[in-house]
């Protein structure tokens, strides 16, 4: 078991970190587009991307083959909110470039600056299917709490793939907390905010000033409140759902994704017809906060019938550098509550990359980033996991630092 | 002779040991009531059979297209062709039967939906050792987290308090009464009461910045040892009296709940994470001779797994929560499977008003990490994680937790294999009586969300 166990990991650390051609053959595969899913169907991966997907296709000379068997073969899973790499522990004092204190810096806190790739979560994260993240840091005196990246889940240096990707705003409970304590002061204070960050340098060289930003942040702002970039908005219920959907209508150019919305089923329509797409938790289900008091599993599923874009993922307050992993789990309690599952599949990978307006990953088709994992059964069951996981064509490493205490202290393993 | 424990010897044996408690307590004659006793008494019930269903037992068995009988509250028999005369019958083809899921370590009442600062009751963070109080005294019956936790299969739940002191309290097992306005209503009869301890972090983090002892891994093992040395002190005069020695010593809430433990009165449940402070922890009970009954997160568990067996101590844990402070840095998704494959007893717990719903999973996970590893676990053995090791760390096991004939009917009816991310409890039952059923809207939503649009939403 321990010669196995070691040959196993020398085959691990043997994988080329160079892009090959691999044909993965025979499995069942979750194309996430218009290919839908392709029983007994292979895929093509050269230099990185997708090349070729579909049946019977022939190995191109010098191509690895590997067998999938009829198991599953899908898109990498995208977590669309998480802290990934930006703690090794997230308590205990022990450093965590999630948590921001002091107003020192608001919205021009840059994620993307602290992400670390060498995080020990990270492979704990890829190991189980999750190949992209989006993550964004939390600050707790100011309404903004800053520009958000997305990540790979390489542990390579180049893993942050897009920085400064979406504004993470404060527009629900915890916003009016941070705003004297009422929602009355906190849309005032956004609107202030945003002609801040419009009137940037202006009003600043003037020597006038922010009217609430300084000028670090009003810098940092203006592209978002110029409608070039997404705000991601943190509320809960159907009342300020329905303020920010009638402030998007008033200012049509500005881009929002909500985040949280457990009340979003209320106003599922509205929604829908705004265009604002929501990141939602399916395991919220408590009135825990005055803000989602009529939560319910079902909300995806009935967000979904309404028409709503969505993708799933833990909610603003479950969001941690841990447990991205469990995107996966989310979506399949999703279907267990009614939503159908190549929907829930789509909302933890083409969902969060759609949203976050990433245009080659997501699907199993011609030129995508080949982020691909083959599984050991349904992706969404909590018993599956995968068998291999590749990004951008690069077969990762199974191996995590969970794994090797799992080996060191395995039963099977010890010496009678 | 089980079907005999309850009621009549069920309330017997809570006097006595109220009583017990009493007489090591306080020697004056004359006692009033015994104080919080439970006033549970199973909702009315039917006789009900359940055909052909897949069934765990358990005990770690499971049966095919088997038979599950329930009359007067209670399991009468499983197996194949069985009948009832007059039962409601339920056909369960297609579907899978468990005993109901009980919960080792929830804080559902003590730490209620909505969370506000009115609703934070759970630490009693004003000294590292409040043995005197009781969970149960902060218990809010309308916290909708029992409803939301009923529909995850949950039959029985010990509710803690939190982990902030070294001695947090006593904890009290519960059943989710849906509707109930009284924690006595909600107390399981019989049950007794645990001690809350704390290793670690946590106490030291809270008393340490406030300059106090606790602050350190050292001071938290001196805290527990002072303690107990005082109560083995206290325990004995009060044994001395008794024998006509001397006075007892002035009644003390503190004192009679460490007494308790020692002896044996009261179950012991240690927060505990590191495999070293679990080992200390054991240190300290011999050291003052009582046994804990388990230790709770126990996220290294997997490093001692001997230590556990041969100490007879469970170990309640998550399947994958890890990293969130050094203390969990060495979690692995295989902690539970290892701990059962080395003959310990394992049990999954959930800590969380969201993980109760759906513990069925946790145990999912751990089944399926563990035979990756190469432990042959079969589902039904990992449903004693969720059914019948808890219940003995509850030293409830002789009432609830298998379905052997004689035990309470705490029963779950599942939409497919609970050992899924799909499947959802389409019934439960406690003490043979419908507690919910999916779909059906006759259990109201607690008085808290009356009138909300959520439940305008359920009634559309």
């Amino acid at each position: 078991m321990r010669t196995l166990a070691a040959l196993l990991l020398a085959a691990a650390i043997a994988t080329p970190a160079a892009a090959e051609t691999i044909l993965i053959n025979n499995g069942r595969v979750v194309t996430n587009g218009a290919g839908g899913v392709i029983e007994n169907g292979d895929v093509l991966i050269v230099d990185g991307r997708i090349a070729m997907v579909g049946a019977n296709i022939a190995a191109p000379r010098g191509a690895r083959v590997i067998e999938a068997n009829g198991n599953y073969v899908t898109p990498g899973a995208f977590a669309a909110m998480s802290e990934v790499g930006l703690s090794e522990i997230s308590g205990s004092g022990a450093p965590n470039d999630a948590d921001i204190e002091g107003e020192l810096i608001s919205a021009a806190a840059d994620a993307g600056q602290a992400f670390n790739p060498n995080v020990t979560a990270i492979p704990v994260t890829r190991i189980e299917g999750v190949t992209r993240a989006a993550i964004a840091p939390s600050a707790s005196s100011t309404i903004f709490d800053g520009r958000g990246a997305l990540v790979s889940m390489s542990g390579e240096a180049d893993s942050v793939f897009r920085t400064r990707a979406f504004m993470v705003v404060e527009l629900g409970e915890s916003g009016a907390n941070r705003t004297g304590g009422s929602r009355a002061a906190l849309w005032p204070a956004f609107e202030a905010a945003l002609r801040d960050a419009r009137e940037y340098p202006a009003r600043y060289r003037s020597g006038q000033g922010g009217a609430v930003l300084n000028e670090i942040d009003a810098q940092a702002l203006q592209p978002f409140a110029r409608g070039q970039g997404v705000f991601l908005v943190h509320l809960e219920s159907a009342a300020d759902i329905r303020r920010l959907i009638r402030f998007k209508r008033a200012n049509p150019s500005l881009r929002f994704v909500v985040h949280g919305g457990a009340e979003a089923w209320q106003v599922a329509d509205e929604l829908a017809s705004s265009g604002i797409p929501v990141i939602l938790d399916p395991l919220v289900n408590l009135p825990d906060h005055f803000e989602r008091l009529s939560a319910r599993l079902d909300n995806a599923a009935l967000l979904n019938r309404a028409g709503v874009r969505f993708a799933i993922a833990p909610g603003p307050g479950s969001v941690d550098a841990h447990q991205a992993r469990l995107v996966l789990q989310l979506a399949g309690n999703a279907v267990a509550n009614g939503l159908p599952w190549d929907v829930a599949f789509a909302a933890v990978s083409r969902g969060p990359a759609e949203i976050f307006g990433v245009s080659n990953l997501g699907r199993l088709e011609r030129n995508y980033l080949a982020d691909v994992v083959i599984w050991d059964g349904d992706p969404l069951q909590v018993t599956s996991a995968p068998t291999a996981v590749f990004i951008e064509g690069v077969e990762q490493s199974l191996t995590s630092r969970q794994t090797q205490l799992r080996d060191r202290y395995n039963p099977r393993n010890r010496r009678r | 002779m089980r079907l005999n424990l309850r009621p009549a010897i069920a309330i017997v044996a809570l006097l006595s040991l109220a009583a017990c408690a009493t007489t090591s307590a306080d020697n004056t004659a004359d006692e009033g009531p015994v104080p919080f006793a439970s006033t549970y008494t199973p909702r009315p019930s039917t006789p009900t059979l359940i055909r052909n269903a897949t069934v765990f037992d358990g005990n770690g068995a499971e049966l095919s297209n088997a038979d599950v009988l329930m009359r007067d509250g209670h399991i009468v028999a499983v197996g194949q062709n069985l009948s009832a005369e007059g039962a409601t019958v339920i056909d369960g083809t297609g579907k899978f039967v468990t005993p109901g899921i009980i919960d080792a370590h929830s804080h559902l009442g003590v730490y209620p939906s909505p969370s506000i600062d009115a609703t934070s009751d759970g630490n009693e963070l004003t000294s590292p050792n409040t043995a005197e109080v009781w969970a149960e005294h902060s218990v809010w019956p309308q916290d909708p987290g029992f409803l939301r936790a009923v529909a995850g299969g949950i039959t029985t739940l010990h509710v803690l308090p939190g982990s902030g002191n070294l001695f947090g309290g006593r904890g009290v097992t519960l059943r989710p009464v849906l509707g109930a306005t009284t924690v006595q209503e909600m107390k399981f009869p019989g049950a007794p009461q645990s001690l809350k301890m704390a290793c670690g972090e946590n106490p030291a983090r809270v008393y340490g910045s406030r300059n106090s002892s606790p602050a350190t891994g050292m001071g938290d093992v001196a805290g527990y040892r002072q303690a107990f040395a005082n109560a083995a002190r206290y325990a004995a005069r009060m044994e001395a009296a008794e024998n006509g020695q001397g006075e007892p010593p002035d009644r003390d809430l503190e004192m009679e709940t460490l007494a308790g433990v020692i002896n044996g009165d009261i179950i012991l449940q240690w927060h505990c994470y590191r495999a070293d402070e679990m080992a200390n922890a054991i240190q300290v009970a011999h050291e003052f001779h009582f046994q804990i009954a388990a230790f709770h997160h126990a996220v290294e568990a997997y490093k001692i797994t001997d230590m556990l067996r041969e100490e007879n101590i469970c170990a309640a844990m998550w399947a994958d929560w890890w990293g969130f402070k050094l203390e969990a840095y060495d979690g692995i998704r295989e902690n539970i499977a290892f701990v059962d494959a080395s003959g310990g007893c394992a049990i999954v717990h959930s800590d969380s008003e969201v993980g109760i719903q759906r513990l069925n999973q946790e145990a999912a996970k751990a089944m399926a990490d563990g035979r990756r590893a190469g432990i042959e676990i079969t589902r039904a053995q990992a449903w004693t994680w969720l059914s019948r090791n808890p219940a003995r760390a509850l030293r409830i096991d002789q009432e609830t937790g298998t379905l052997e004939p004689g035990r309470r009917a705490d029963v779950v009816i599942w939409s497919a294999d609970p050992l899924s991310s799909y499947a959802v409890a389409e019934r439960v039952f406690i003490d043979g009586a419908v507690m919910y059923e999916r779909g059906a809207q006759r259990d109201p939503p607690s008085d808290f969300e009356l009138g909300q649009t959520y439940s305008r939403g359920r009634a559309q």
